[in-house]
């Protein structure tokens, strides 16, 4: 019960999550058992946007350039344009004020991390976990290179990946990270954000 | 998909059947009083529904790739055109996946594991989970882009001959078995200055949500039971997220992971798919809550009248903040409005059932609903939602690569020809 000493806005409904799923702070004995730090690295694929989590490795756009032609081009096309089969990972900037906004990697997504988690948890499709930490970082450096968002030689790892500024990330509201969870302060009511 | 081809098989074959006891018992009239039966077994050990009933859902598992001349669809729309009640089947159950086939899950194998910022991290196994005390709930679940009139579920709700299928079949509501998910919190104790959880499920591509602390420890619950039996396949089996009233992506499928943190994780579908954009180039995320909506189902788009005379108007409301408290019906395209009935039951974020009784004078008709819900938000017009929204209709008439708002709650008019027919007059 310890979070809702930390969070009075959950005071009321520390109450109700008291009186019905703790009626007398019931202990359900060895329930579950303690992972090992080892089975939670393991487990664990998700990168934050402050890329806490990311693994050892680094790649550049160079290297990336290789395995994206190997892993990567049959869908997304060589220059990674898009195809029929997977969108375009390179190009499609413009103005996001019309009403048919392009809503490309390098026109719209607000972070570099996400890039990185995308591709070690989904890509390429069937043969998901082939691919080295430091691959994935070689491709991030090669779409992040070939969209203008990084000099060619820059090399990225755990530490530059999250410094990455997307042109998009401004481009959220609320802005802050922390504003995002409380739906009231927002504004938001009857299933709209303003 | 294997063993729908087995049900159908086995459809088949009783039909075959049925068809040859009823050609030899023509000169018996007392097989006509009595009917003969079912003279396979499989259906006495797990039942099937009739040779005459053939609703299925319809759509595409998701846009890539593109096949040409194929639907372009995101996920496949339950058919609430024949739906009764409020309860979905969970073989009609809407299903979107973002283009991920079901895993094929061991339920003796399959583990979740709570961890991050807790005093206790913990691995369950699934029957470690269906130990605790559980609960029973009644709850809709829908894509935040069901009956929106852009973006990737757009295009099959704006055509003219739109069924109900089209326009909202991406909304389903069941009765969900499962675990608070705040006893497990509780188990594994939170700590200071976490925020958010973010649910991780087990299928190709591993689709991941960011939830806030506050919504987890409320209402949400680790769901193993659908409408009185174990989750299927494609709704999340072995074990699945659900989060009441909020938008169907929360919803994490064959969940295996919990990951308790101080901000929210932006993973690749909230961060880059799921954002509505606005007209000013800037983009709302993490919407969360689905407003108050609903729609007739019958009569509805693409049904046909018969003769003039009684019928009785019926469709379903829901709302993500609450429970329904009004539901009103307009025949005249909205200029005057009378209260439907409400069936019982009436739950919170729920479907509910609402009828009106209504004659056919052989006139134009445009029938509409209108729901109102227990916090006294109204379901907005189509005008009042762009105005809202800052934009006017003639945007939903872009091309389908337009800014798809999720979250689109607007008014659906039907309207009813002199000859019967009935029509998407959304637009």
């Amino acid at each position: 019960m310890r979070y809702f000493r930390f969070w009075p806005a959950l005071a009321v409904i520390s109450v109700a999550a008291c009186t019905t799923a703790f009626p007398q702070a019931p202990n359900y004995g060895n329930l579950g058992r303690t992972p090992s730090k080892e089975e939670i690295q393991a487990w664990n694929q998700s990168i934050g946007p402050e890329g806490k989590e990311l693994p050892p490795g680094s790649g550049t756009a160079k290297q990336g350039e290789e395995i994206f032609a190997n892993k990567c081009a049959a869908c997304h096309g060589p220059a990674g344009e898009g195809s029929q089969l997977a969108p375009r990972l390179v190009g499609g900037r413009g103005a996001l004020n019309t009403p048919t906004p392009s809503r490309t990697l390098a026109n719209y997504w607000p972070f570099a991390t996400t890039i990185w988690d995308y591709i070690n948890r989904a890509m390429p499709p069937k043969q998901e976990g082939s691919l080295s930490a430091s691959d994935i970082f070689a491709l991030t450096a090669f779409i992040l290179y070939r969209n203008d968002l990084i000099p060619e030689g820059q090399v990225i790892d755990a530490t530059s990946l999250p410094k990455v500024k997307m042109p998009n990330r401004d481009g959220f509201i609320p802005q802050r990270l922390e504003d995002i969870h409380d739906l009231r302060a927002r504004g938001c009511g009857a299933g709209h954000c303003p | 998909m294997s063993s729908k081809r087995s049900l159908r098989r086995q459809f088949l074959k009783n039909g075959a059947a049925l068809a040859g006891f009823a050609a030899g018992a023509i000169s018996s009239p007392a097989s006509k009083l009595f009917a003969a039966d079912t003279p396979s077994a499989d259906l006495h050990a797990y039942g099937g529904r009739s040779r005459f009933e053939n609703d299925v859902r319809i759509g595409s598992l998701a846009m890539w790739p593109i096949v040409p001349g194929a639907r372009r669809d995101y996920g496949f729309r339950s058919p609430l055109q024949d739906s009764m009640g409020i309860i979905t089947p969970a073989s009609l159950h809407f299903i979107i996946s973002h283009g991920h086939e079901p895993p094929d899950i061991d339920p003796r194998e399959h583990r979740l594991m709570i961890h991050g910022m807790v005093d206790r991290p913990l691995i369950f196994t699934l029957d470690e989970i269906r130990r605790l005390p559980a609960v029973s709930r009644l709850h809709f679940l829908e894509c935040h882009g069901n009956s929106a009139a852009a973006g990737p579920t757009g295009e099959p709700r704006k055509a003219l001959a739109a069924t109900v299928q089209d326009t909202h079949g991406l909304t389903s509501c069941s009765v969900w078995t499962g675990v608070p998910l705040s006893l497990l919190l509780g188990q594994v104790g939170v700590q200071k200055g976490a925020s958010w959880i973010v649910a991780e499920g087990s299928e190709t591509g591993k689709h991941t949500k960011s939830i806030p602390l506050e919504k987890a420890l409320d209402d949400c619950l680790i769901v193993y039971g659908q409408n009185g039996e174990a989750l299927r396949p494609e709704q999340g089996y072995p074990l699945r997220l659900l989060v009441p009233g909020w938008q169907g992506i929360n919803n994490v499928k064959w969940l295996r992971r919990i990951y308790v943190v101080d901000q929210p994780y932006m993973a690749m579908m909230e961060s880059t798919k799921y954002p509505s954009p606005r007209l000013d180039g800037k983009s709302r995320w993490f919407e969360s809550e689905m407003g108050p909506k609903s729609v007739i189902t019958r009569p509805s788009g693409g049904q046909q009248l018969g003769a003039r005379g009684f019928y009785e108007i019926t469709g379903l409301a829901w709302s993500g903040g609450g429970a329904v408290r009004r539901v009103e019906v307009s025949a005249d395209g909205g200029r005057t409005w009378k209260d439907a009935q409400l069936q019982q039951p009436i739950a919170a974020k729920a479907h509910t059932r609402f009828g009106l009784a209504w004659t056919w004078n052989g006139e134009e008709a445009v029938l509409e609903s209108r729901c109102t819900d227990d916090q006294g938000h109204v379901q907005p017009t189509l005008s009042e939602l762009t105005k809202f929204w800052g934009i006017d209709a003639d945007y939903y008439r872009l091309p389908p690569t337009s800014a798809d708002m999720g979250n689109f709650n607007a008014i659906q008019p039907w309207k009813v020809s002199r000859d019967g027919s009935v029509s998407n007059a959304l637009l």
